[in-house]
């Protein structure tokens, strides 16, 4: 699903990434650890083109959306992303913050496809053969009580839905990561990159957010995770990415890699860390 | 001799009367009306003004720089800011009038050029105001914005202006109030401002306490109305904040 080829990525002189080559499939959840500094965040921003490679291309779903000339939006829509620091919107409610842009979205469509039958209609009144219009099957109102429906559906399914009318500034940090989980799944994306979504929590509010996150796993939502937990990465992982230096150095299982890594940098790193 | 209590009070009165005297009976009060009107007017339109010229160089400022269009576009509007920051007003008014003018051959009142001279003045402080309001909100914002799959115009307009108004606005009303103070100048290229009304009433009878007297504490009136409608205005924007 998603192929990264060569991926370099530079800050002026400082090489953050140096050409990884990865390939995620559909359905399989990818853990990156590594110790600070070692690209890991870089590199699951670079999936989404939140930070643009130097270098390298990204094939998602067969595009490859490392090219400046692609519309990166159309593809982010199916790419879901969770960040440490949660960043709702902070001037929408709860609800708002998850129907923003799939309602957006159907509504830009449908007035797109309002402004393409009125060129048509022009462009009727003078031709002979009546050219036939789009079909339009929704209306705004109608939009927006599905949007606004499907949205209630997933507070529901986190147990927050009498939070839906407040603001983001009312909640706990595990409420906020949760609602910015479901934000992301109210976009039906195909995958989903988590950036370290529990490092900004308090400890006892890791627990919810990363049971939401194993439930979305074992759904079989294709997943790339970077991550300090361990244990989680252990647990969920199919696959267990360790980078140092900008590189991936060590490719595994995660049973594998936790109970005999192969690559010496990785075994000082869970000793320090396990 | 102005130090004895009792005397320098019977003085007051004297002058009091005086000034009421020319800004009742002859016509003081007319002058003071257009004198407060063109004030307002010109620190009002020119805050308009400044508002339009701010924003069009604030969203050049903080667009992504990829591209030599934007850069160019960035260039000559901090070229334009450092022009109308780096000298007084007053020096603006007067090369505006005496300089400009002429030398384009055009014939204006000076009430327009001062509305024209504080909107391009103005103009560059509130592109300076709303930069500031616009980098103030939390960069995650516009990526979980754009992670979302909204554009950057779309995120800009649903998510960070409106975040960046309620840093922006208070800050425009200071500026408006700095606008208001500012107009006192605009009697050296001959508009009619408070200034000229009441050394107008002054110079009638040779007695100049008084009338200065009202024309700070109109100014004082002007400017405490406005920072309580700027509060006001700012409380109703708090909505999203927390209410504990």
């Amino acid at each position: 699903m998603i192929d990264v080829i060569d991926l370099k990525k530079n800050y002026g002189r400082l090489e953050v990434l140096k050409g990884i080559n990865i390939s995620v499939k559909e359905g399989e959840k990818v853990a990156v650890v590594g110790p600070s500094g070692s690209g890991k965040s870089t590199f699951l921003r670079c999936l989404n083109c939140m930070e643009d490679p130097t270098d390298g291309s990204i094939i998602f779903q067969g595009v490859n959306i490392a090219d400046m000339k692609v519309d990166i939006n159309v593809h982010r829509r199916h790419m879901g992303m969770v960040f440490q620091q949660f960043n709702l919107f902070n001037n929408k409610t709860v609800i708002g913050n998850i129907m923003l842009a799939p309602l957006h979205i159907k509504l830009h469509e449908l007035r797109m496809k309002k402004l393409k039958n009125i060129l048509i209609k022009v462009g009727n009144i003078f031709a002979k053969e009546k050219a036939p219009l789009v079909e339009i099957n929704t209306t705004r109102v109608q939009i927006k009580a599905e949007v606004r429906e499907n949205a209630l559906r997933l507070l529901k399914r986190i147990g927050l839905e009498e939070k839906a009318e407040t603001y983001p500034s009312t909640l706990s940090g595990g409420q906020k990561q949760r609602i910015a989980i479901i934000r992301a799944l109210a976009m039906n994306p195909k995958v989903i990159l988590f950036d370290e979504p529990t490092s900004a929590l308090d400890p006892e509010m890791v627990g919810e957010v990363l049971d939401l996150i194993k439930q979305l796993a074992d759904e079989g939502m294709t997943m790339v995770i970077v991550t300090h937990e361990m244990g989680f990465a252990r647990e969920v992982a199919t696959r267990v990415l360790f980078m140092d230096g900008g590189q991936i150095l060590e490719e595994n299982t995660p049973d594998e890699f936790f109970s005999n890594p192969q690559n010496p940098r990785a075994r000082e790193f869970l000793s320090k860390v396990l | 001799m102005f130090l004895k209590g009792k005397n320098t009070m019977g003085n007051f009165d004297r002058k009091v009367a005086k000034f009421w005297e020319t800004f009742i009976e002859y016509g003081g009060y007319t002058k003071v009306l257009t004198g407060l009107q063109n004030t307002l007017i010109i620190a009002v339109v020119g805050l308009a003004i400044g508002i339009v010229i701010g924003t069009v160089i604030a969203s050049i400022e903080v667009l992504p720089k990829y591209k030599r269009l934007p850069r160019i576009l960035n260039g000559f509007c901090t070229f334009y800011v450092g022009l109308f920051r780096g000298t007084p007003v007053v020096v603006q008014l007067l090369v505006a009038y005496y300089v400009v003018l002429p030398l384009l051959g055009m014939n204006m009142p000076s009430l327009n050029v001062c509305i024209l001279v504080f909107g391009l003045n103005s103009g560059a402080y509130v592109s300076e105001i709303m930069r500031g309001g616009i980098m103030s909100v939390d960069p995650g914002q516009m990526e979980a914005g754009r992670a979302v799959g909204l554009s950057y115009g779309v995120t800009m307009m649903k998510i960070v202006v409106p975040q960046a108004i309620k840093n922006i606005l208070p800050t425009l009303g200071n500026e408006l109030i700095a606008l208001i103070k500012e107009t006192s100048v605009v009697s050296f290229v001959g508009a009619a401002d408070l200034y000229v009304a009441f050394s107008y009433i002054g110079t009638n009878n040779y007695e100049f306490m008084v009338p200065y007297l009202v024309m700070a504490l109109i100014y004082i009136v002007l400017v405490m109305l406005i920072a309580l409608m700027v509060k006001t205005m700012e409380r109703s924007l708090r909505k999203s904040d927390r209410r504990n």
